[in-house]
């Protein structure tokens, strides 16, 4: 409770970080600014009116400054790491019962509906989660090193988020994977980002240009590294990058000696028609020539380089040499379970979004429209915007959920790139003075959550953001505090204020 | 290592927000494409479709046509409560389909947005007239009037094609002259003469207003511009001649192809069993089932199946002999039921008498007879080795535009096969093979693959005593000129003469009056003159395949006939009758002996569907 007398006790003007609280405020307002422009002319509702959702919003920001002042003056911040645990698992019951008990909101099961009341305990459970990771990993003797308590940091991390995505909220979901960069800070291994960065590289790139040239990337990158960790950069140029460029030409010119000596080579092998490719191989009895493919090439190079490699790792006892080799396989079962991940394990409208962000499959009317439009928006804002209320493509509802996900949209068209430079830039701010705060504390719990506080809107925008103007498929997710929505609001202001309160509590003495 | 790593992280967040802003960057200043979308998007273009062009046949029948239907569209937003019941039974449909429509569109609401959606097609003039007296009750709903394919004769779904909604593969292939949504003619006539038939699209520009209403037109109409509707195409189909083939290949797998020989018109052209024109119309809702359907009603037998000829290409073989100076008319070869090759073979031949010159064998179809023939062509001492004269054969082969492409303007033609002399080196050896070894090629059996559509311009080819002009399905009319290349005469390297001992030989096989009697008497019909061959083709999957070919009249030909019927058995049996019957039906506009209405009455009954093996 509020300590009084103390003489090393600072102000209130000391303590609170107010640099953080008001980039807070201003990115609120700019919030319910947007909103109302996203919506007036669809639901013709004048902006303090609660008919409308500007003036919701502005409700959800009262009960959201309440919140933010009893999480600072009330409650006492020593109870939240006590309190992780028991959080941590009462919503981890939450997420689970919502899947049994919830209605069907577009396809996912995460909503828990109290008469007028909703709420998502996907929210909270980003606040949960942190605690509990921080709790974990500030104890004495944590080492992430340690097989142990990796292993607890995978499963704190884990278990809600297998949760979230039986709910299918994979939007919310993924953004559990930005816990990594908190654990990079306290001392997980470059690698695994490494590791991650390139599993995404491949299954892009097994989608986009299939298997063959996924694996040769691969091969590329990992002998790369592994050239450059036993400093052999020279002769990786010499000898594999030359190897690498004649096999990645090597399906033309396969392509190319298949249509010399069989005409029509290639349409025999991709036509549907059995009597079109019966007509072209009657011609020629080198049609067994077709049944190679240059995937079993490569395959063969790596059938037999692994072993090579394999011996003289087991020689030098250089235990490089095994991870490199334990890569290599690993990401050639990653390119092949790529299409059964793609096939079986994707809902039919996550498959389609993805398809249209790696321009697989254009369909501007149907998956494609949301983007296609949101992009328009965006893009006709030029350099300073169309002005306040004076967005088309916005107000003419062209862009859906206008207000919620797309409310970048608004930003981007009416304020134009100075408008979303001065937004990311907000964000950016308010990022980094998370971080500084963090790194400035002398208490790991604090520092820790302070890391996940950060890693979490980290990733609402980058993916929010990157939604809007088509660098991530379309994943719904709220931008931090901008997002028309009440939960959304309390759970980031909730995040950010436990965190000012451990920071205060700190400052408060030191 | 920690300080490093804070550091570290840091960068990477100005790494991000530097690869989003350098985004923005792009789309918001430096590409102007989304500057013209956005102005698309408040300015409405209302697309006018312009009316697709008329298809007529030879005689000016119009065999494809256009009728008005109207499609339903529904803004779902603009939707309020209403009456299932009353507007189901106001467009004639069961309400539970648009209850479930609706249902969809409340669960995709959020994705659909603004978006119009197609909630019924090709709904009836007479229904949407209902419809549209309690429109006014149905707010969001409306009609839009559409012009779809009416088909007045059956003239047949494969020769006509039909007209569907492009797909992403057809706008990949034929980028920018098509936008999604539009329509295309797919097969047949259809996608043949697409760029004459489809027009011009027009349209409407409107404005729209911040409530998404449409507001006024864009600067008086400055803008619209008129469809411009698609041309008519005289096609060289005889309707009623093409409707009769189909009557007569009803319940048989196989071809008929009719040719006009001096002119290289194609008169009919019936696959059978092809798709009806009754499902042309709507062809989306039936394409589950032609694909499913066993029997392949969408292979369009005439221009792609690859056959083996059988006997009618004894006439080909005849006259390579005769050019070649290997055969004379009268020689004479002896034929004891069939011609031995060594090691006790025997290719076996039917009863008739022995020995026969070209003309008794042509109208026997003796296959001893052609065996020597062929053993002549290819043993020739003109050639120093028998690749040299397989060659030379195949180069005549060739001539009678067989093995390759005849360059017809009907889409999805292929060309059959005539192997080469590398083909046979390869499979037996430079030195391991010699005239016995392929003797089947003597009767138009073994490696030799031909279209309906090249045994018919065979025909015509010696209907026209050594040229034909390439089959083709349109003629010149008002606004479409045809190629050029189907006015052109192409040559065998036959002389002309010798033509005439094929005909002759024809001639005898249908109307006798030879020493040993012909194949084809059931051809015979009374005044007609009518000249033919019959086949006897081996499948290697079950009975044999019927073949026939005949032009008549015989001194001035006006139609070539080949028909093709799968499993059928002896020429004489199936394709005959049906070949001929085109003719008599062509030439005299009906059947009138009874004699011959007995023949008609057996063929439109015959079901051969049982003997045919399905995959």
């Amino acid at each position: 409770m509020l300590d009084t007398g103390n003489k090393y006790k600072r102000s209130l003007k000391q303590s609170i970080d107010w640099v953080l609280v008001g980039i807070y405020l201003v990115l609120i307002v700019l919030g319910i600014v947007n909103i109302y422009a996203a919506i007036h002319s669809a639901d013709g509702v004048s902006f303090f009116s609660f008919d409308g959702r500007s003036g919701k919003q502005l409700v959800w920001m009262g009960t959201s400054f309440f919140l933010a002042f009893m999480i600072l003056f009330v409650i006492s911040p020593r109870l939240w790491e006590p309190a992780a645990i028991p959080m941590y698992l009462a919503v981890l019951v939450l997420l689970v019962v919502v899947i049994f008990v919830s209605k069907d909101v577009k396809g996912s099961h995460s909503w828990f509906e109290f008469g007028p009341v909703k709420f998502q305990p996907a929210e909270i459970s980003k606040i949960t989660t942190s605690l509990m990771l921080a709790m974990v990993m500030s104890r004495p003797n944590f080492k992430l090193s340690r097989i142990k308590d990796f292993l607890t940091v995978c499963a704190v991390v884990g278990i809600p988020m297998l949760a979230i995505l039986g709910e299918s909220e994979t939007g919310s979901a993924l953004v559990y994977v930005g816990f990594i960069f908190a654990l990079y800070r306290e001392g997980l291994s470059g690698w695994f980002l490494v590791i991650i960065g390139m599993a995404i590289v491949l299954l892009i790139m097994t989608l986009t240009t299939g298997p063959y040239a996924s694996i040769l990337t691969l091969i590329a990158l990992v002998s790369l590294i592994y050239s450059l960790e036993k400093n052999r950069f020279g002769k990786w140029l010499v000898t594999d990058a030359i190897f690498l460029l004649v096999m990645a030409l090597f399906p033309t010119i396969w392509n190319s000696i298949l249509n010399a000596l069989i005409p029509g080579a290639s349409l025999a092998m991709v036509t549907e028609d059995p009597s079109v490719k019966e007509a072209i191989l009657c011609t020629t009895n080198l049609d067994f020539l077709l049944l190679f493919k240059p995937l079993y090439l490569l395959l063969a190079v790596i059938g037999i380089g692994v072993p090579i490699y394999a011996v003289k790792a087991y020689r030098e006892a250089h235990p490089f040499t095994w991870y490199s080799l334990a890569c290599v396989l690993a990401g050639v079962v990653l390119v092949f379970s790529t299409n059964i991940l793609f096939e079986k394990v994707l809902q039919d409208h996550q498959r389609k979004r993805i398809e249209v962000l790696l321009g697989l499959k254009e369909d501007p009317a149907g998956v494609g429209y949301n983007v296609n439009q949101s992009m328009i928006a965006i893009g006709s804002g030029g350099l300073f915007g169309k002005g306040y209320l004076q967005g088309t493509q916005t107000a003419y509802g062209f862009v859906p959920e206008q207000s919620t996900d797309f409310i970048f949209c608004t930003v981007g068209e009416e304020w134009g790139f100075a408008g979303c430079l001065l937004i990311i830039m907000l964000y950016v701010a308010l990022i980094w003075r998370i971080l500084h705060d963090a790194e400035d504390c002398r208490e790991s719990f604090t520092r820790i959550y302070g890391y996940c506080v950060a890693c979490c809107i980290f990733m609402h925008l980058f993916i929010n953001v990157g939604m809007t103007i088509g660098l991530m498929p379309v994943i719904g997710i709220p931008l931090p505090l901008l997002s028309y929505g009440g939960s959304s609001l309390w759970a980031f202001t909730i995040l950010i204020f436990i965190f000012l309160a451990l920071y205060r509590q700190e400052k408060k003495y030191f | 290592m920690a300080l490093e790593r804070h550091h570290k992280l840091l960068i990477g967040l100005g790494v991000a927000a530097a690869i989003l802003l350098g985004k923005l960057f792009v789309i918001q200043i430096l590409d102007d494409k989304y500057k013209t979308d956005a102005a698309n998007n408040s300015m409405v273009y209302d697309v006018i479709y312009p009316t697709r062009g008329i298809i007529y046949d030879r005689n000016g029948e119009i065999i494809v046509g256009n009728k008005v239907a109207y499609d339903i569209i529904v803004s779902p937003r603009e939707v309020k409560p209403f009456d299932t019941l009353a507007l189901a039974k106001a467009l004639n449909v069961d309400p539970d389909i648009i209850r479930s429509k609706m249902e969809y569109y409340r669960k995709y609401r959020s994705r659909i947005g603004y978006q119009a959606q197609t909630l019924l097609k090709q709904v009836s003039p007479e229904d949407y007239m209902k419809f549209a007296e309690i429109q006014y009750k149905f707010p969001g709903f409306k009609g839009q009037m559409r012009t779809i394919r009416d088909y007045p004769i059956n003239a047949g779904g494969n020769l006509l094609g039909y007209v569907s909604e492009v797909d992403q593969a057809f706008l990949k292939k034929h980028e920018g002259e098509y936008r999604s949504g539009d329509y295309a003619g797919k097969t047949g006539i259809e996608a043949a003469r697409e760029n004459d038939l489809r027009g011009v699209k027009g349209y409407h520009v409107y404005l729209r207003d911040s409530h998404n209403q449409i507001q006024t037109s864009y600067n008086n109409g400055e803008l619209d511009k008129e469809a411009i509707p698609g041309k008519d195409i005289v096609t060289t189909i005889d309707a009623h001649l093409q409707e009769y083939g189909q009557q007569l290949m009803k319940n048989k797998v196989g071809s008929v192809v009719a040719i006009e020989p001096k002119t290289g018109e194609i008169l009919a052209m019936v696959s059978s069993p092809g798709i009806d024109v009754s499902q042309l119309a709507d062809i989306g809702q039936h394409y589950a089932d032609i694909l499913k359907d066993p029997y392949k009603p969408m292979f369009n037998r005439t221009v792609m199946a690859s056959y083996p000829p059988g006997s009618v290409f004894k006439l080909v073989n005849g006259l390579i002999g005769l050019q070649e100076g290997v055969l004379s008319p009268s020689d004479r070869y002896p034929c004891s039921r069939g011609f031995p090759y060594g090691n006790g073979h025997k290719l076996g031949c039917h009863g008739h008498a022995s020995p026969l010159a070209l003309l008794d064998a042509i109208a026997t179809s003796c296959n001893g007879y052609f065996c020597y023939v062929f053993r002549n062509i290819l043993e020739n001492k003109k050639y120093s080795s028998i690749q040299e004269s397989f060659d030379k054969w195949r180069e005549y082969v060739l001539s009678f535009g067989f093995g390759q492409k005849l360059g017809s303007d009907f889409p999805s033609e292929l060309g059959g096969n005539i192997p080469t002399s590398n083909f046979y080196n390869k499979r037996y050896g430079r030195k391991g093979w010699k005239f016995q070894t392929i003797i089947s090629l003597s009767i138009g059996q073994g490696e030799i693959g031909v279209t309906p559509l090249q045994i018919a311009n065979m025909c015509a080819t010696v209907a026209n005593r050594g040229y034909y002009i390439v089959p083709h399905i349109i003629k010149d009319s008002e606004g479409v000129k045809i190629d050029d290349i189907y006015h052109q005469r192409h040559y065998t390297m036959v002389d002309t003469t010798h033509f005439q001992k094929a005909v002759q030989g024809m001639y005898m096989a249908v109307n006798g009056g030879g020493a040993a009697g012909g194949t084809a008497f059931s051809a015979r019909v009374e005044g007609l003159d009518i000249c033919g061959k019959t086949g006897t083709a081996q499948n290697p999957r079950g009975a044999d395949n019927s073949v026939f070919i005949c032009f008549a009249p015989k001194d001035d030909p006006k139609i070539a006939v080949a028909a093709y019927v799968e499993n059928a058995g002896f020429g004489a049996t199936w394709a005959s009758p049906i070949a001929s019957l085109m003719i008599e039906k062509y030439l005299k506009g009906e059947i009138s002996s009874p004699a011959r209405k007995d023949v008609e009455k057996r063929v439109m009954d015959g079901n051969l569907m049982s003997r045919v093996k399905k995959d």
